[in-house]
């Protein structure tokens, strides 16, 4: 298949890149490894939209955190994904880390971040009455807020699915040749796309794909980052993200709330060889409990829902790699996008258009584009008359399936029907939330299974919980032989 | 608004015997609500026997013993509304529910929840490791067996040591699968002594007591747990971790009662049990709601929770018929060696009071002894006690009109 545009990866950069290009009058595909998007470091992150205080001017952290806020608010809004411009606070606990505030605060100015205030540790408290008595200075950053990622990412990739773009999951990308008319990307799988153009927004693997594009420079350093989350009943602890002072390792452990009202914890900032790794270690989990409660020492971790671990993918400079390879025509790097990625995800989507613009590509929008995206969530917003009526029309919205959050076998149906549509149980309760309560899954997996089964044709013993390999029944069906 | 007198939150074994127990005690305008598409509740799942033989003088099978409830309910015309799901209970006894149909709201007169309980999943054990597929709470992967002919494994390690880890261990072996081990944290199982000997010992499947899983391997399905041997404080022993290949994990780490819409209609609580704060007829906190099952208590055996709802059915319909007992209240407070007493509360009727209570640990033979003050209201020997079974004690009638203060239960080892 020919496409003008072909992205390696599906994290919330490529999704919101194929978003952007999917306004102009050009074909776009999208190559995603795994059984879903936003499978890796899009998947298990903070979900902080950062204010911009932290990178050092002039780089291009600064510069896309800076523009990105407004524009990931406003993308958001159109893709209705849940978020919340709940604030941020930095917390210094003694005169040592203080001067770091105050640093911040003026890194912050130069970056021109708009409504930063210092406050004592008792205005700090005033604010949110749960921080600890050891708390001295702590910067407010107005514009903070949270995001879902995952959802983020679905719902970019699939509205630019809407407008035309193409995803091809389960192609994990082997070879890029370069052609006359631009590269030929083979998968593992010996499948073929090609495209004039050639994004590599392939996260941990980027410095990989790079090297088979023919022009690498960098080598991504994967590092792990290990959360907790807490059940609902803790979800107030805190309403603003509650950060402590940087580190060189990143900006610490927080606790936020999640736009879904938990309570999140983490994340852990520790070097590993595997960009897929997703392992929880003790050590790593008593670190997030020890500083989560150096800052809010009421978090109450017998709370705890599930932990999980993510890997964000940096390079020794500390900076984002956005830029057009200078060997390989045709060839854009959108690499080591670590935090702020997800802030900035919309800046950078927006800086490879332009970027693919100065390679030739002619920019024609699209005169039907549409770039909103119906609610997921619509359901559980109505009213119960609305609700009513809606169930009169599809009646399947009345049947709940996830008891813990309240899901719908209509939602979950949408869920594997809408683009991109779920195909595994990870990937419904990424887009609803179906097992991701209290019980996580104990009720609701058996009922989800064979919704996929129906919706997808997968036989159940097909079902994975994650894609290949991670089949939920091994034993096989009863009565018959178990499969090898 | 649709009313009915009594609305029922589930249609499992709390629900069906409540309904029945009201019904027979004079009110006939019952509803009961489930959310599954026919009744029965958990025990549709639970097809071994051993249920019955307290309650109905014989031995049946979960399936069984429902049946012989769901016949009672019809018999009496009672109705139940499958697939519906009761999404919020106001204090003025409105009910809120949806179904296919639509979003349905009732007006009840009392409303009995018997929502049951589920299982404590693997992140509120907080086991370090990866997040491969094939590790399922115990309760989950019975379904998928026995109700939907899928096995979902063939190399099991089972954590937990509950009954229903125990029997999905003798289930698992049935069907084929291979059960490495049970693996137990506390020094002691907290299943019934009959099911250790018929699902583990039968089958010379091995039970590692002070014993628990620590690390999860496997990218994508589970290639293997490390499992190690912990002290007092639950720590692991260094040098006593070991690798067991396998492609399932099934947790089996105790039930919480399942009380969203307890809290959401405003009701009290209590921490020790996991469920609402209620008197001797099951009635909660708010005037006309009661509670009972495994939504308030998790019970040893279906037919305590039977007895439990018939409680609660007649002192529903008896607020209903306006013979509601009216009388002073005192608090009950669990003392040394008791970990929750139910009822939280006591009306002072007159009549005889049963107490329910769970200890802390095992003791060998234990005296009870029920003091209101220093007055001694009741008092009980038990040959040995343990968690994971239920006492009852009786306060005989009379004896707690003289109660001034909260009553108090203690527990007393004799050596």
């Amino acid at each position: 298949m020919k496409y003008d545009v072909v992205i390696a990866g599906c994290g919330v950069v490529g999704a919101m890149t194929a978003r952007e290009f999917s306004r102009y009058d050009l074909k776009v595909c999208v190559l995603e490894k795994e059984n879903d998007v936003s499978m890796g470091a899009s998947r298990a992150n903070s979900g902080i939209i950062h204010g911009g205080y932290d990178p050092v001017p002039g780089t291009l952290k600064a510069e896309m955190n800076i523009l990105g806020v407004p524009l990931l608010y406003e993308a958001a809004k159109d893709l209705s994904v849940p978020f919340k411009q709940n604030g941020s606070m930095v917390c210094a606990f003694g005169k040592e880390e203080e001067g770091a505030i105050r640093a911040l605060y003026e890194r912050g100015l130069a970056n021109g971040v708009e409504g930063l205030r210092v406050l004592t540790g008792d205005e700090a408290r005033e604010l949110e009455p749960n921080l600890s008595k050891a708390l001295t200075l702590a910067l407010l950053v107005p514009t903070g807020g949270i995001i879902s990622p995952y959802e983020l990412t679905v719902a970019a990739m699939g509205n630019a699915m809407d407008n035309g773009a193409d995803l091809k999951l389960n192609f994990e990308v082997a070879a890029v040749a370069r052609t006359e008319e631009g590269f030929t990307v083979s998968s593992a799988a010996g499948e073929t796309v090609t495209g004039r153009i050639f994004i590599n927004a392939a996260g941990g693997f980027s410095d990989r794909v790079a090297e088979m594009a023919g022009d690498c420079d960098f080598a991504i350093i994967p590092r792990a980052g290990e959360y907790m989350i807490l059940d609902k009943e803790a979800g107030d602890t805190v309403s603003r993200t509650i950060f402590q002072v940087p580190t060189k390792d990143g900006k610490g452990i927080l606790v936020c709330p999640t736009v879904h009202g938990n309570l999140l914890t983490g994340p852990t900032a520790l070097p590993v060889g595997d960009p897929e790794s997703r392992e929880t270690t003790p050590a790593g989990l008593e670190k997030v409990a020890f500083l989560a409660k150096k800052s809010v020492p009421g978090v109450d971790f017998s709370k705890v829902i599930t932990s999980f671990s993510g890997v964000r993918s940096s390079v020794a400079s500390g900076d984002f790699i956005i830029r057009a390879s200078e060997t390989v025509p045709g060839l854009i790097h959108l690499a080591a996008i670590d935090s702020p990625g997800l802030t900035s995800c919309v800046a950078i989507a927006r800086r490879a258009v332009e970027l693919a613009a100065d390679c030739g590509i002619a920019l024609t929008p699209k005169a039907n584009w549409d770039g909103t995206r119906p609610d997921p969530d619509a359901f559980r917003r109505m009213t119960d008359e609305e609700k009513d009526a809606c169930i009169k029309e599809r009646p399947d919205y009345g049947h709940i399936i996830c008891r813990c959050e309240g899901v719908s076998e209509g939602e979950i149906r949408d869920a594997i029907r809408r683009n991109p549509g779920a195909r595994d149980v990870d990937g419904v309760k990424r887009r609803v939330r179906a097992g991701m309560g209290r019980c996580q899954g104990g009720f609701c997996a058996p009922y989800v299974m064979r919704l996929i089964s129906e919706e997808t044709g997968i036989p159940m013993v097909e079902v994975t919980k994650s894609g290949k390999g991670s089949r939920m029944i091994t034993g096989g069906r009863i009565g018959e032989e178990a499969d090898q | 608004m649709r009313t009915s007198d009594i609305v029922i939150v589930g249609g499992g074994p709390a629900g069906l015997a409540a309904a029945v127990a009201a019904f027979d005690r004079g009110v006939k305008d019952l509803l009961i609500l489930d959310r599954e598409d026919t009744p029965g509740g958990i025990l549709r799942q639970c097809i071994h026997n051993g249920f019955g033989l307290h309650k109905l003088g014989q031995e049946l099978t979960g399936p069984e013993y429902a049946a012989h409830y769901v016949e009672e309910v019809k018999n009496r015309g009672i109705p139940v509304m499958s697939e519906t799901m009761v999404t919020g209970i106001s204090p003025e006894l409105v009910v809120t529910a949806a179904n296919k149909s639509g979003i349905l709201k009732i007006q009840a007169k009392a409303v009995i929840l018997a929502m049951g309980c589920r299982e404590r999943p693997r992140g509120a054990l907080n086991i370090c490791g990866t997040r491969p597929a094939g590790i399922y709470s115990a309760g989950t992967a019975q379904k998928l067996v026995n109700c939907e002919g899928y096995l979902v494994g063939k190399k099991v390690v089972i954590l937990g040591s509950g009954d229903i880890g125990l029997i999905m261990a003798r289930r698992m072996t049935l069907e084929g699968a291979k059960v490495e081990a049970v693996c137990e944290i506390l020094p002691y199982s907290g299943g019934l002594k009959r099911n250790i000997v018929q699902c583990l010992e039968d089958y010379d499947i091995p039970l590692y007591l002070s014993t628990t899983v620590r690390e999860i391997h496997g990218r994508e399905r589970l290639e293997g747990v490390t499992i190690a041997q912990v002290d007092e404080k639950r720590q692991s022993v260094p040098g006593t971790e070991r690798f067991i290949p396998c492609d399932t994990l099934l947790l089996s780490c105790g039930l919480i009662p399942e009380n969203e819409l307890t809290r959401g209609a405003g009701v009290a609580m209590d921490r020790r049990t996991g469920g609402a704060c209620v008197d001797q007829f099951r009635q909660t906190s708010l005037p006309g709601i009661y509670a009972c099952g495994n939504v308030l208590q998790v019970h040893d055996l279906v037919d305590y929770v039977s007895d439990e709802a018939e409680i609660a059915g007649r002192a529903a319909a008896d607020r209903v018929l306006g013979k509601a007992p009216a009388g002073e209240t005192v608090e009950t407070v669990p003392g040394n060696g008791v970990r929750y007493v139910l009822p939280q509360r006591v009306v002072k009727t007159g009549d005889e009071v049963d107490l329910f209570l769970r200890v802390t640990r095992p003791f060998g033979k234990s005296r009870f002894t029920v003091k209101a003050g220093e007055e001694v209201l009741a008092s009980a020997v038990r040959p040995a006690v343990s968690p994971g079974e239920m006492e009852k004690i009786r306060v005989p009638a009379g004896k707690l009109n003289a109660a001034g203060g909260p009553i108090t239960v203690s527990l007393e080892e004799m050596v």
